[in-house]
């Protein structure tokens, strides 16, 4: 059985802890081993896209000795994988110890949805949803990691789910992690935008497979009264889909 | 052209606010952005042709030496002219030096945008030439008196009934209201010019070094008027625009004209390798070309040097979100959206330009439809690399950076306060499941609710679990 380190996403780990369940259940369901090292913390990625590649340098250096000893790392987010993926051996191109470690780690890191599809060789999962989604493509998994079929052909298998794809799935939706508080006129718009076709599918539930765009496009739709649901696709996929959704408290069903 | 990319976050924020603007720009875009990919499926090769004018480009800048002095050479031997210009200043008096010793009075132009980046129609009107853009995006701006805000639609931003308005304006009544009818009155106004004009200036897409021709496309067939009917020619060009043989540029011509504009190729592809012959029934008595550096040659063999590979189709700006939500002229410089984002700052400099490179979200979709397979994103990370390095990023910048690290270097200060975190916003939003408002957040609450945490953090459920 292969033996799975699950990286918790400082996102998930702080918003959504169900989201990890959801991702831990899809990967034992798949035949793997699930553990999660308590020494995680954050991949890096906010001092690599503000240009602080030393300290970018730092936490990956701890995500590898971290990691480095699973024979893989998911984690349910295309943004935090890429950047393990993909950006982890540039940022220790000049380095001759941590290249070959940085290296070793990114070819066994994948995101959650397609290490279920293309690693594990999943192709159904055993659960219901009563609706009609729509499925936004989050760009890092999408154009980083080639995220795109895998979501789709796992939703396709859930009882009682209907996908309705919307216009521009593929455009950003407006978050871009520390972009949306620095240029929140310009997020806005954007997120607005990607509403907007959310809307035009008559879906009542929207999905994603990365917490940043789901908190940013759930945060408009409260502000502007919506109740659409709001869900992480390893949620649904686990059946663990069962409350509101993000940003809707118990309080108000 | 002047530099306003200091007040970028402010004339982003007033060209949100207008009705005029989202309208022009999200008929046009919308219009490249579908032709764009409804011809790239017909196309199988397309991606292969991507790879193809990567490497040519790649080989070129590797080489451009020699590339360029072959050029020089085939130019002059066609009987033409090679003026060789360090900076915006030197292409100006080149330029100008030109057209004083023809004596010339009216100067007509193609579309050229490094005519652009020199500020050439400002130092050509202050010594008092007419110089009429036959362009008729340019055209357009022209009589706005405004910046283009596209590289190959300057006029992106205008609606029609703007440009009607700016005609009657401009050529008398009656108005013109239907886009026939504008750009039947334009070409009128426009002929008796380019009979009328001593000197010609156009851009040039492609300078080939084997023969020493410029070439140019466009729809409109402007550029054919303007250099093959006034007594002078002028190409201005970077110097990175070079191509080996005309075999390359058969290669380009296929991925451009899909990638801008979503055609499978230009109404008209021009080429001009040196001045009239003896026999010829047309074309200038004087063929100059202006290899302009400003810049480039400092972009060789460092970080930035893919993106000299750029053809300037203007395919990363009609893709890219920012840019279709605030338009060109918030760039605050000839070249907006992801490749002016990158341009920009290496041409004037980082410190007025500290908000361009972080204005992105860095979703990538740029990079994916770059016919040249430029890394935007990448390079765009790299020039906030350097801010950081520089200290130019700001200080409340800084020290979020600085105290994020912090915590995040040390795992247990790390859980401990991603568990305080997550009670206390579970406090603070009680049963309502977001927060409304939240100190220092500003930026995410002007608009967004915040979700709020289920109360505990998942390491510690997972490790509670475990026990």
């Amino acid at each position: 059985m292969p033996r799975v380190g699950l990286f918790a996403t400082c996102l998930m780990n702080l918003f959504r802890p169900s989201v990890g369940f959801a991702a831990a259940q899809l990967l034992e369901d798949a035949g793997c081993t699930v553990e999660v090292p308590m020494a995680q913390t954050c991949c890096g990625q906010p001092g690599y896209n503000s240009g602080d590649f030393d300290a970018a340098r730092t936490l990956a250096k701890q995500v590898i000795t971290t990691f480095e000893g699973f024979d893989y790392v998911v984690g349910p987010s295309g943004s935090c994988m890429a950047t393990l993926r993909h950006d982890y051996p540039k940022l220790f191109e000049d380095d001759p110890e941590w290249h070959p470690r940085a290296a070793a780690l990114a070819a066994r890191s994948h995101e959650l949805l397609s290490f279920l599809t293309d690693v594990c060789g999943v192709t159904a999962v055993n659960a219901a949803y009563t609706g009609t989604v729509t499925y936004h493509d989050s760009c890092s998994g999408l154009r980083g990691l080639g995220v795109k079929a895998q979501p789709r052909l796992l939703l396709g298998s859930v009882e009682g789910l209907q996908l309705t794809e919307m216009p521009d799935a593929e455009v950003c939706c407006g978050f871009g992690g520390t972009f949306c508080v620095k240029y929140p006129e310009i997020s806005g718009r954007m997120v607005d935008d990607k509403l907007a076709n959310v809307a035009a599918t008559g879906a009542d539930t929207l999905l994603g497979g990365d917490l940043g765009c789901l908190m940013n496009m759930a945060g408009r739709l409260r502000r502007q009264g919506s109740k659409l649901k709001v869900f992480h696709t390893a949620e649904v996929l686990a059946g663990m889909a069962t409350g509101s959704g993000i940003g809707i408290g118990d309080g108000e069903h | 052209m002047d530099v306003s990319s200091p007040r970028f976050k402010e004339k982003a924020v007033i060209a949100l606010a207008d009705p005029t603007l989202r309208q022009a720009l999200g008929q046009s875009r919308k219009g490249f952005v579908n032709k764009r990919a409804e011809l790239v499926a017909a196309l199988p090769e397309f991606e292969a042709l991507r790879d193809q004018a990567r490497d040519v480009k790649n080989h070129v800048l590797e080489n451009l030496d020699h590339y360029l002095e072959r050029f020089d050479s085939a130019v002059t031997a066609a009987g033409g002219h090679v003026h060789w210009a360090r900076d915006a200043e030197e292409a100006r008096n080149i330029i100008l030096g030109i057209c004083e010793r023809v004596q010339a009075r009216t100067i007509t132009k193609g579309k050229s945008m490094v005519s652009e980046e020199v500020n050439l129609n400002a130092a050509l009107e202050k010594r008092g030439y007419t110089v009429v853009e036959t362009d008729l995006g340019e055209y357009i701006i022209q009589l706005a008196k405004e910046p283009p805000s596209h590289i190959i639609a300057p006029a992106i931003h205008k609606t029609k009934e703007q440009v009607s308005d700016l005609f009657e304006a401009a050529h008398g009544g009656p108005r013109k209201t239907t886009v026939a009818d504008l750009v039947t009155e334009a070409r009128l106004v426009l002929r008796d010019k380019y009979f009328k004009a001593d000197v010609g200036i156009t851009g040039g897409n492609y300078l080939v070094a084997e023969t020493g021709s410029s070439i140019i496309v466009t729809n409109e067939g402007n550029g054919d008027l303007t250099q093959t009917l006034a007594k002078v020619h002028i190409v201005t060009s970077g110097i990175e625009r070079i191509v080996p043989t005309l075999e390359d540029v058969s290669l380009f011509l296929r991925i451009l004209a899909r990638s801008a504009t979503g055609q499978e190729t230009e109404t008209y592809t021009t080429l001009s390798t040196g001045p009239r012959r003896p026999g010829d029934v047309d074309g200038p008595e004087e063929f100059h070309v202006v290899l302009v550096d400003n810049g480039r040659s400092k972009m060789l063999g460092g970080k930035f040097q893919d993106m000299l590979r750029c053809i300037r189709c203007g395919a990363c700006m009609n893709h890219c979100p920012v840019y279709g939500a605030v338009g060109g002229h918030a760039y605050g410089w000839v070249y907006p959206g992801p490749m002016g984002s990158v341009l920009t700052p290496l041409f004037v400099g980082l410190d007025a330009t500290r908000d361009l490179p972080n204005a992105c979200t860095l979703n990538g979709r740029c990079q994916s439809v770059c016919p040249v397979r430029i890394p935007l994103p990448e390079l765009l990370r790299e020039l906030r690399h350097q801010q950081h390095q520089r200290g130019i990023s700001p200080p409340v910048q800084r020290r979020a950076l600085g105290v994020w690290r912090f915590v995040a270097e040390r795992p247990g200060l790390y859980q401990f306060a991603n568990r305080l975190a997550a009670r206390a916003l579970k406090g603070l939003s009680g049963r309502n499941g977001r927060l409304r408002h939240l100190p220092f957040a500003s930026g995410w609450t002007a608009l967004r609710d915040l979700p709020a945490p289920e109360g505990k953090t998942f390491l510690e459920l997972w490790h509670a679990r475990q026990t």
